[in-house]
């Protein structure tokens, strides 16, 4: 099992609802997100293109942070999920100096915190938060190893890229373009 | 043009707009642990090579400062900790790929080497000083006869300490400024560079303090050499790191790097010892407290500006 997401960045509105749909759906503290949108511009005006994405932790295949992570806090979950064990957390910094798509933040009660795929509601045979919510159906989640899952069709159907590979990162958010 | 904005607004405290996870606590921790380890790494060596009478300084004296370094510098690292009640969970795992965790534990052991090194000692350095009870003269005794072992044990992990004051930022792939494994050698030389520095300022011996100040001028030799082939590497790189090394060519951390931590705590105590072993007389602090500035200042600014240096998106 490899769990995974699609974004399709030319659906992508930027309306942020995946956003707030995350911080009620996983009580994020306020003041604080879990995934966010970026907006990118390149060209010279008037030839401007304008891509959007919705952003969170890739759930890097060979991530980082749990690599340098001292007490094994960080980890991965079935289906490749990264997730950080509150108790085992010392806080110590390392995973969120290691990320880099800064992902990661220090929550105000001192462990460190981060998208989790919503793997509460995923266990339950649901879709994460973002997915469910997005009014423009953007967002495809899924296992990869599956060959009819909706993020697997998606990727087949269209070219797509991920974000800074050469980070050796391996991530498993997938931005079509 | 190229513009990435978050237009979802993301200002998470410590992450936006800039990192910055780690502030003086962590640095100050790698300077603590790097001077210690250049302390005992000086001590151990030249005990072993049988020189304890010619270099009381670097064995005896200079080493009893080690364990407060040692642990002020583990309370540092506990202060930088968010979650600090569950500190004893570094001590429940050993994950080698982490070097936060084998430097967690390398502390672990060269803490109390070093108090027990500096204990077997302390009644040499101070005649009237009295254990109180039978088993702690007893254990001084054993300690006594096994200093060879200790020495041994400190060489060791001294080595492995001073490494990994550098290792611990070269890890991070994540923030190029530091993905360079010449930080592992170059914090090693800078903190055995402290380490003669201080043993040099601590000597009453003529002869130990020239032949300090002889290893401190190779170290700080060794340094510079690092130093400019860290330059070379980045600029021979990927982008990414280029913009790193722009941070320091230019950019925010020029002048700080190049006149406190290279200039002052370098090149002129490095001119200063080269007079001193020409024959001129010239007070070990000064030299030796430059040195220490410039250590403190190297480590300082390379982990503000690692947090500053990032991927382009
Ligand atoms: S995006 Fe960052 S936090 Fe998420 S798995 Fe990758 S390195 Fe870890
Ligand atoms: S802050 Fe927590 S999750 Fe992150 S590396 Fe330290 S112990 Fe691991």
């Amino acid at each position: 099992m490899r769990y995974a997401m699609a974004i399709d960045t030319r659906k992508c509105v930027g309306c942020a609802d995946c956003v707030v749909a995350c911080q009620t759906e996983n009580n994020v503290p306020i003041g604080y997100c879990r995934d966010w949108i970026v907006e990118n511009t390149t060209g010279t005006y008037p030839q401007l293109q304008l891509e959007i994405r919705s952003e969170r932790c890739n759930h890097c295949a060979n991530s980082p942070c749990v690599r340098c992570c001292p007490t094994g806090a960080s980890h991965y979950e079935d289906g490749g999920i990264v997730l950080v064990e509150a108790g085992d957390c010392i806080g110590c910094g390392a995973c969120i100096a290691s990320c880099p798509y800064d992902a990661r933040y220090p929550h105000p009660d001192g462990y460190v915190d981060k998208c989790t795929f919503c793997i509460h509601r995923v266990r339950d045979g649901q879709k994460p938060a973002c997915v469910a919510v997005c009014p423009t159906h953007c967002l495809y989640f899924g296992d990869l190893d599956d060959p009819e899952s909706e993020v697997s069709v998606i990727l087949k159907k269209r070219k797509y890229k991920t974000l800074i590979p050469e980070a050796g990162t391996d991530p498993q958010l997938y931005f079509l373009t | 043009m190229n513009e990435e904005i978050i237009t979802s607004g993301r200002m998470n405290y410590k992450i936006d707009p800039q990192l910055h996870i780690w502030g003086w606590e962590i640095p100050l921790y790698l300077f603590l642990g790097g001077l210690a380890a250049g302390i005992l790494f000086f001590a151990a060596f030249y005990y072993l090579k049988n020189r304890d009478q010619e270099m009381p300084s670097a064995i005896k004296t200079a080493p009893l400062i080690t364990p407060l370094l040692l642990i002020i510098g583990l309370l540092a690292l506990f202060i930088d900790l968010n979650h600090k009640l569950y500190f004893w969970r570094l001590y429940t795992t050993i994950k080698l790929e982490s070097p936060m965790s084998w430097g967690a534990w390398t502390l672990m052991v060269i803490t109390p080497v070093s108090i027990i090194w500096s204990a077997t000692y302390v009644r040499e350095l101070y005649p009237s000083w009295d254990w109180k009870f039978k088993w702690l003269y007893d254990l001084e005794g054993f300690f006594i006869k096994n200093r060879k072992v200790l020495a041994w044990i400190m060489i060791f992990f001294s080595v492995i300490l001073g490494i990994y004051t550098g290792i611990l930022l070269s890890a991070f792939n994540a923030r190029p400024l530091w993905n360079t494994s010449i930080l592992g050698p170059l914090f090693l030389a800078s903190g055995l560079s402290a380490g003669a520095a201080y043993i040099m300022m601590t000597s009453v011996n003529q002869l130990e303090r020239k032949l300090f100040s002889q290893i401190d001028l190779v170290l700080i030799g060794i340094e510079l050499f690092l130093i400019i082939h860290m330059f070379m590497g980045f600029l021979a790189s990927t982008e990414v790191q280029i913009e790193a090394a722009r941070l320091f060519l230019g950019g925010p951390y020029t002048l700080p790097f190049w006149t406190i931590a290279v200039f002052t705590g370098m090149i002129v105590p490095g001119i200063l010892e080269f007079l001193e072993i020409r024959g001129r007389r010239i007070p070990a602090y000064i030299p030796g407290l430059l040195i220490i500035i410039g250590n403190i200042s190297l480590r300082f600014i390379i982990v503000y500006a690692g947090q500053a240096s990032r991927y382009l998106y």
